[in-house]
């Protein structure tokens, strides 16, 4: 004990802050996760079906669709944080703690996971989708039987990317008052030069990338046939 | 059963027009086996997509069964492909699901009751044999295993007619003979129609009533196999049989003086070509005993096509004209064709 003070004197000071911040990252991680699956799911379907060669080719739909994923896949995060300010104050009431980050976090990752989603659909053999056309399948049966469930390795593969992505992301956000491991870094470990505390953030923020990759890559080998 | 009129596919591309298939008009007879065949690049995949309208015809009609399917409802039309069973050359089958629920998958779509599905999917497991492998996955079978599920699957809505793209292409030519033999089998039992698209000749000997030949999007020559392929009019089907058979190999002897052909004054290097009843020995002996004309075999076979065996021989007679004249007389009257490639000269 009387060693790991002298290595690590303030985290062990401070050890009462890590908890909540571990949370709070848990917390953004998984919401932002799960809300930009749920709206980026249905974009990249619209985005493969209407596409041209789509099996219902719409011009304008996949156009829309495409330019608004470049759009907000080319502001940096840092810009989307101010850009979103007023959103958020319009939904959550507040500009500090976890619910300030939702609004950012999420707009700036569900472009990202649309684009992951729609390539994991896009490696799905053109034959495929062509046999079950000419099986008498409806765009609404290929999207459910062909799109959605073909490729859910790739799709899996996917998601791992983008919420490792998303772990850099909330670090960002707790610069700005948001909360989480991010805002530890930056308070403790920078504005009062406690560099313990910033390696300690880093080691707890690699071991949970290194959880979701681990998870990641054992959910798409079972589910490779 | 299908009927193209006039049917023609341009497709838009960066480069230009590219005229896939023009002005094409067939007739698939019922319970029939009908091939097509060109070379690469001729519009095969075009045509045979354009019969369950993978690929809208630009111009044309299509009609299936009675039905025109330019004219069909979104509807309509996917009945009709329910109707017309497709296999292919990379086989097409759902990467995620199991070779049960492959076959199952059109009847499952249609809702279809669960004992129904069962005893139909188990069904046509036995006639692919391949019941013990029901639980694996599509990649843990060879290619030729996931050729027969992608005909079962083909099959599980009683199709009337069955469209095959190079269904053999992707495989060994022991695998691919199982196969054909199997496609063969359904038409027989099932009375199922079937479309062979292929550029392998043998295929079409294996399997065709019919067949008709495609060049740069037209179909060039079309009718029985054995008319077509022994009395071709088209070069393009004179090019494909020579590419298939060695009887071609002669004219290449010939291009290059190769002294297994070069002849004397007296002699005449002539083609033969007979069916079954016909067999070559006899007739050999008997035109040099009958006629005096004097026969040596520069070369010989017998192809079955579909069940017919046509034997061919290029030989080189010897004789005054008068005696060959009058051999090849005979062999006319005996129902052999008779082709004079090269005469030799008094040098
Ligand atoms: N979707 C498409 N867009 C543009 N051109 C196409 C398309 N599909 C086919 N073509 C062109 O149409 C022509 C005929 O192609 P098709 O695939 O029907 O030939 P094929 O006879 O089946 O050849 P192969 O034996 O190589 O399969 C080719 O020149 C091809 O490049
Ligand atoms: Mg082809």
């Amino acid at each position: 004990m009387d060693t790991l003070s002298n290595l690590i004197p303030n985290v062990i000071k401070f050890a009462n802050v890590f908890p909540q911040a571990i949370v709070d990252t848990l917390i953004m991680l998984t919401v932002t996760g799960v809300v930009s699956f749920i709206i980026g799911l249905p974009v990249a379907v619209l985005v493969v079906v209407t596409k041209p060669g789509g099996i219902k080719p719409n011009r304008w739909i996949f156009w829309i669709c495409d330019k608004i994923i470049n759009l907000f896949r080319a502001i940096p995060f840092v810009i989307l944080i101010p850009l979103m300010y007023g959103l958020t104050r319009a939904i959550f009431h507040t500009s500090i703690g976890i619910k300030s980050a939702f609004v950012p976090l999420i707009v700036g990752t569900i472009p990202f996971m649309a684009r992951q989603l729609e390539s994991a659909m896009e490696e799905i053999p053109e034959g495929i989708v062509e046999a079950s056309t000419s099986m008498g399948m409806t765009c609404w049966q290929i999207i459910t039987n062909v799109y959605l469930k073909q490729n859910i390795p790739g799709m899996i593969r996917g998601i791992t990317i983008v919420l490792i992505a998303v772990i850099g992301q909330i670090a960002i956000v707790g610069t700005v008052g948001a909360g989480g491991l991010g805002d530890l870094a930056i308070r403790f470990g920078w504005q009062r030069q406690m560099s313990d505390i910033t390696f300690v953030v880093l080691i707890l923020l690699l071991i949970i990338i290194s959880v979701i990759q681990f998870f990641g890559d054992w959910l798409v080998r079972k589910t490779t046939h | 059963m299908i009927r193209l009129e006039h049917v023609t596919k341009t497709f838009k591309t960066k480069d230009g027009d590219v005229h896939a298939v023009k002005d094409v008009s067939i007739h698939i007879k019922k319970g029939e086996i009908y091939g097509i065949i060109g070379f690469s690049g001729a519009g095969k995949s075009t045509l045979v997509r354009c019969m369950n309208l993978l690929e809208r015809p630009n111009e044309g009609k299509v009609i299936f069964d009675g039905e025109d399917l330019m004219e069909a409802s979104p509807s309509a039309l996917r009945k009709a492909r329910a109707k017309i069973g497709m296999i292919f050359q990379h086989f097409n089958l759902m990467p995620a699901m199991t070779i049960y629920d492959n076959i199952a998958l059109p009847l499952k779509l249609e809702k279809r009751p669960k004992d129904e599905i069962d005893a139909k999917v188990m069904e046509l497991l036995d006639l692919i044999d391949l019941v013990e492998r029901k639980d694996s996955y599509p990649s843990q079978l060879s290619g030729g295993q996931k050729q027969r599920v992608a005909i079962a699957r083909a099959l599980v809505n009683d199709p009337k007619v069955l469209l095959c793209d190079e269904a053999t292409s992707a495989l060994d030519p022991q695998t691919t003979q199982n196969i054909l033999r199997l496609i063969r089998r359904i038409n027989e039992e099932r009375k199922i129609t079937v479309v062979v698209i292929t550029h392998e000749m043998f295929v079409v000997k294996e399997l065709c009533d019919e067949v008709a030949v495609m060049e740069s999007g037209r179909v060039v020559e079309q009718g029985e196999i054995v008319p077509v392929f022994t009395h071709p009019v088209q070069e393009m089907t004179k090019d494909f049989i020579a590419t298939a058979s060695n009887a071609g190999k002669v004219d290449e002897l010939i291009a290059k003086h190769h002294p297994l052909v070069a002849l004397k004054h007296n002699q005449q290097l002539v083609r033969l070509q007979y069916d079954s009843s016909n067999t070559a020995e006899a007739m050999i002996s008997r035109i040099s005993r009958k006629w005096g004309v004097d026969c040596s075999i520069i070369f010989g076979s017998v192809e079955i096509w579909r069940d017919t065996p046509i034997g061919q021989l290029v030989t080189i007679f010897t004789g005054t004209d008068e005696q060959i004249v009058r051999a090849i007389e005979d062999l006319k009257e005996n129902n052999v064709q008779v082709e004079v490639i090269k005469r030799g000269h008094i040098e």
